[in-house]
């Protein structure tokens, strides 16, 4: 029985209008509109206003396949469902762009200028072009419907044909860089141009992924499968070798990436390092630290000033070498000042409490009181870089640092994970789970605290450290909640208590988006940063709170009811293999 | 058993949460290798009484004498490392982590082997040794029950502290439970109870006590308890 569900239409086009209209509204299509990704057809402003709405188109009409009942026919409704969709998601943005063009709103909000109107009718005004802003949608969500008629197999084929095109228009420079590097420019400079992919490029890219992944048809699945199934041994050393080819990769990839690029996996390195740190705190003795950034400050003004030249009171000059045990030393302490006296409470309050601590350091670096010491607003300046004895490491080379931070980051990636499977970390684990019972255990509550918290501020002091060397100066400026913040969500996107999932989410955020106040690959977004950041953590939230890539412990707490049912249904030999429906809104 | 010399004693304690009164003088004595029992019921300070064993709550006044030294003011960590250890009430168990794991951090002050006590643990429950994988939370309750005395076992624990241990589980579960706590005291270690559970509980214990809004009313080996008419009344049951 086919039955067209009105409500769930109008319900996903409202929400496809929305997503639109919010998209025009906080002006991403006119920052980006000549951002060309595809020449000459399709720009990053339009991608982004528009993207949703085949989502929605294919939603509005998908019906899970339920476990041993009848797959739900697909047909002609699925299509008319996919278009009635877009039509809705069309008819709201038309009549945002009656609104902005009968009334003058500019001085309220900026991006609502006739430039929009224009953008969004497609050049031809109000009214004239309002079919236009209508039926565009529409059909796109006809498109979206029209996916119901492919095979699972096909469909799944064009999506990730049309997620690479998309990928490799977006991140031009990392793969045009690539070509030069390896001596390919004649190639770089036919396939983009202005940027963006020719349109014959992108199908050959599209035809590319299809056909590569019409050849593996799943192997990549499969090897994954047989590379971390199996018994635990197997597993590890499989793991091992992993390891030891993704460091053979990063190893090469700064001869190919270019400064520019090196200096992006750089600061991924230095937040990784933090990120490390903080996943201690946060994600394996769940303490919600909120203040984190003052411990990266307090290693950087430390290494800044006992390294300057213009350092305001000492001239010590002292090598960086010289300076890093100082720096770590004062971070420990820091941690221990700051520690000490929130230790005992817990949650919300502990969260509170970092973050007012975070804000004090970051004011006292910037006072006038202690300005004769640390610079005020001015900060340290003139900071050397790292003598390596053959060469120097600073941000002038980018490539250096890069090798120079990853050194670390394997240090400090083998630290946690040996104090996660010591005594330590299982204590840590414990009074996560339960303060009382681990007390009565015998564990030591305030010293299991104070210790996660103290090897926490070490590896930002670690971090600091290296930020000073690389950046040549210190401001209190760089030291800002929103740096806090900013690590906090590289680890719950990533997947709290977890490694790898730490360097996921650096990789995704803080590389590909940029961190505060430095650029990312995708430069052009630096502006609406926040805003996808914002998403992407709400997104997260709702559909995988264990991260990108989660800790087995971790998603054990947030599906703790679905596993045990999938314990249940394990157990009677019912569960068979999930089908591999929609890929969700996203 | 028989009764050796004094392990765990209470004299005259009084302990506060703020300004209000707990326990108000309590005198308490537990002879190595006995089972003793404490009874009460809601809000009678047992669970107290066991908080300020562990030196969670510290008296007021008299003293907490564990082996001869007075406690008063330890941290649990070292009254742990003394030698005692806890069932807390529900089980409260690790439920996120694998039972193995559970079990390794109720050894987690001792830098000796355990492997000995751990065997011990899963020779006593031998339906463990299927699920030390799994997270502890998905046992039922009778096998969580044996998750939390094993963790305590792990301690390898002179005396044994249980508060409630029937609470919540099935009358077969609980008649289960009186048996491996009579296994455990055979075994070596001395029992301190914790129980509302008054027929089951004196029925295996040498000596009781019945404490009453942080005083203790009535005293006596198992059977006197059992056999005396006011304790008839109030505890088990019995209409006058």
């Amino acid at each position: 029985m086919i039955t067209i569900d009105m409500r769930r239409m109008l319900r996903w086009g409202m929400t496809a209008g929305g997503v639109m209209t919010f998209t025009a509204a906080v002006g991403m299509l006119e920052a980006f509109e000549d951002r060309l990704l595809i020449y000459p057809v399709l720009s990053l402003g339009y991608l982004l206003l528009l993207w949703f709405v085949p989502v929605a188109g294919y939603q509005s009409s998908n019906v899970a396949v339920l476990e041993g009942m009848e797959a739900p026919p697909r047909g002609l409704h699925n299509v008319i469902a996919g278009a009635v969709t877009g039509l809705v998601g069309g008819v709201v943005l038309a009549l945002f762009a009656i609104v902005i063009n009968a009334f003058d709103l500019r001085d309220v909000f900026v991006p609502f200028s006739l430039k929009l109107v224009g953008l969004l009718t497609y050049g031809l005004g109000v009214p004239e072009g309002l079919p236009y802003a209508v039926l565009a949608p529409a059909a796109l969500g006809l498109v979206g419907g029209l996916m119901h008629l492919l095979p699972a197999s096909v469909r799944r084929r064009v999506i990730l044909a049309v997620e690479w095109v998309v990928v490799v228009a977006l991140l031009e420079q990392v793969f045009s860089q690539i070509l030069r590097q390896i001596r390919l420019e004649v190639v770089a400079d036919r396939v983009f141009t202005l940027k963006a992919l020719e349109w014959w490029a992108a199908l050959a890219v599209a035809a590319l992924v299809a056909a590569v992944a019409e050849r593996t048809r799943g192997g990549f699945g499969r090897m994954r499968e047989r590379l971390f199934a199996g018994d635990p041994r197997q597993r590890t050393r499989n793991s091992a070798w992993m390891a030891v080819l993704v460091l053979v990769f990063l190893i090469i990839i700064p001869q190919l990436l270019g400064s520019l690029l090196s200096e992006v996996l750089a600061n991924v390195g230095l937040f990784l390092l933090m990120g490390l740190g903080l996943n201690i705190v946060v994600g394996l003795a769940g303490m919600l630290d909120l203040g984190y950034v003052a411990f990266f400050a307090v290693g950087a003004y430390t290494v800044g000033v006992l390294t300057s030249p213009l350092s305001p009171r000492f001239t010590l000059e002292w090598s960086w070498w010289a300076a890093l045990p100082v720096a770590i030393l004062t971070s420990a302490l820091a941690g221990l000042l700051v520690g000490t006296p929130v230790i005992r409470m817990r949650g919300d309050y502990l969260a509170i409490v970092t973050l007012g601590f975070g804000e004090i350091v970051r004011i006292l670096f910037l006072s006038d009181w202690l300005s004769t010491t640390f610079g005020g607003a001015q900060g340290v300046q003139n900071i050397p870089g790292i003598p390596l004895g053959f060469t120097e490491v600073s941000g002038v080379g980018p490539e250096g640092v890069l090798y120079f931070a990853l050194f670390f980051v394997l240090l400090a990636a083998w630290i946690s994970w040996s104090l996660q499977e010591s005594r330590i970390g299982r204590a840590w684990t414990a009074l996560r789970e339960d303060e009382t019972v681990a007390a009565a255990m015998g564990i030591n509550i305030v010293r299991a605290k104070l210790n996660a918290f103290i090897v926490g501020a070490i590896l930002a002091g670690f971090a600091g450290a290296l930020f000073a060397a690389k950046l040549g100066s210190v401001f209190p400026s760089s030291f800002e909640l929103l740096v806090s913040i900013i690590i906090l969500v590289v680890v719950i996107v990533g997947g709290m208590g977890n490694i790898p999932g730490v360097a996921v989410g650096a990789v995704v955020l803080i590389g590909v988006l940029g961190g505060p106040n430095l650029p990312g690959l995708l430069a052009e977004f630096a502006e609406f940063k926040l805003l996808i950041y914002g998403a992407l953590l709400v997104f997260m939230m709702l559909r995988k709170p264990e991260g990108l890539v989660p800790s087995v412990r971790r998603s054990r707490e947030l599906h703790a009811d679905e596993l045990t049912q999938d314990a249940w249904l394990d157990k009677s030999g019912t569960l068979a293999e999930a089908p591999g429906g929609g890929r969700g809104a996203g | 058993m028989e009764a050796g010399r004094t392990v765990l004693e209470f004299r005259d304690v009084h302990t506060h949460y703020g300004p209000v009164h707990i326990l108000k003088g309590v005198d308490l004595t537990i002879h190595e290798g006995q089972i003793v029992c404490l009874l009460g019921g809601n809000a009678s300070g047992k669970t107290t009484t066991l908080r300020t064993i562990l030196g969670m709550v510290t008296p007021t006044a008299g003293e907490v004498v564990i082996d001869g030294e007075v406690t008063n003011g330890w941290r649990t960590a070292a009254v742990v490392a003394r030698g005692v250890s806890m069932v807390p009430e529900n089980r409260r168990l690790f439920k996120r982590m694998t039972v193995k794991e559970n079990l390794e951090i109720g050894a987690y002050l001792r830098a000796d082997d355990f492997t000995a006590d751990y065997e011990r643990v899963l020779e006593m429950f031998p339906v463990l040794k299927d699920r030390l994988a799994q997270r502890a939370g998905t046992l039922s309750g009778g096998e969580q029950q044996m998750v939390a005395v094993g963790r305590a076992l792990m301690a390898r624990p002179r005396v044994l502290l249980m508060d409630e241990p029937s609470m919540g589980l099935a009358p077969v579960l609980v008649a289960q439970n009186f048996d491996i706590i009579r296994q455990i005291n055979e075994a070596g270690t001395t029992v301190f109870v914790v129980e509302q559970n008054a027929n089951m509980a004196l029925s295996i214990a040498d000596y009781g006590y019945v404490l009453q809004t942080g005083r203790i009313v009535l005293s006596g080996t198992g059977r006197e308890l059992l056999a005396n008419p006011e304790m008839r009344q109030a505890y088990l049951g019995e209409v006058g």
